[in-house]
């Protein structure tokens, strides 16, 4: 089983980062590019569980290590 | 005399300069306390130095707030013991739960190695008392993450508080946009929590605090813990 976490900074919150990316992105002549938003891809190994228990692993994961609730959001998926 | 230790994470690396102003400075007695180790008995102050606690892996402070030693700095804290946590350890405390905010990455996306300007916004605090409030004192930062980040009603909050400590200023104590060079949010430098005897800075008191080093401002913050303890 895997789970897929995404973590991503909340709307609210400035992204230095993706800024100076959409700014070279700008300076490359992506005019279309209208923002960039930087954040953290995981892919969670998990074995032994069904698909609702990797999802509930993979989200108590998230929550207390993989993503800083001050700052950031996250989203899991399983496959 | 007081006894204060030093914490050692694994990648920690302000650790023996700390113990140094500890000991050879101020002239306490200093304890290296390495990260598995949860027994701090007989400390009257603990302090969690800068440096990069497992490669920054992650977040900064992601990792080592799950080190044995925190759930005894949490302990500690709880009853009332004097913690100080300076750049990385003030970002273990942020990730810990110990004091609020959070540290996104520098406005300018670069590292930053400076001296810069704080002034003292509270004196009723474990790493303050004795400070005059209003008072600069000058020391370096050495920080890739230090813009302070928290939402606009908890910044509120927090002010009414009193749990801003310092804010980077002019020389002259002067707000001023291009002095706050990180970008935290209301220039926040550094932070208490609710019960004054959790205090974290950015900027490194341990490095300036002997005259050769270009400032002993750093060295009154040290000795601030020091007589919180000694008067306690």
């Amino acid at each position: 089983m895997k789970a897929r976490v995404y973590v991503t900074l909340k709307k609210s919150v400035f992204d230095p980062q993706g800024k100076t990316i959409h700014d070279a992105l700008k300076s490359m002549g992506y005019a279309s590019v209208a923002d960039v938003r930087q954040g953290k891809f995981f892919e969670v190994a998990l074995d032994g569980v069904s698909a609702e228990q990797a999802k509930a692993t993979a989200e108590e994961v998230a929550r207390k290590v993989l993503a800083n609730p001050v700052i950031e959001s996250f989203r899991v998926e399983v496959e | 005399m007081a006894s204060v230790g030093v914490v050692i994470f694994p990648g920690s690396n302000c650790d023996h300069d700390t113990y140094h102003v500890v000991k050879h400075v101020c002239g306490q007695q200093a304890k290296f306390i390495w990260h598995k180790d949860s027994d701090l008995s007989g400390l009257d102050a603990v302090i969690l130095p800068g440096g990069f606690s497992y490669g920054d892996y992650l977040r900064t402070g992601a990792i080592a707030k799950f080190s044995p030693v925190m759930g005894a700095v949490a302990e500690f804290a709880k009853k009332g013991g004097p913690v100080l946590g300076i750049c990385n350890g003030f970002q273990i405390l942020q990730e810990a739960g110990l004091l609020p905010g959070a540290m996104l990455r520098n406005r300018s996306v670069k590292f930053l190695s400076q001296p810069v300007n704080i002034r003292v916004e509270r004196n009723d605090t474990a790493a303050t008392a004795g400070l005059r409030v209003g008072e600069v004192l000058t020391m370096p930062i050495a920080h890739g993450e230090g813009n302070f980040y928290m939402p606009d009603a908890e910044l509120d909050e927090l002010e009414s508080k009193g749990q801003v400590v310092f804010r980077y200023t002019d020389i002259g104590g002067g707000l001023d946009d291009a002095a706050n060079v990180n970008g935290s949010a209301r220039a926040i430098a550094g932070v208490c929590s609710p019960g004054r005897n959790v205090v974290g800075l950015m900027p490194h008191p341990e490095r300036a605090s002997e005259p050769e080093l270009g400032s002993a401002d750093g060295r009154r913050i040290m000795e601030a813990l020091i007589r919180t303890v000694v008067h306690a």
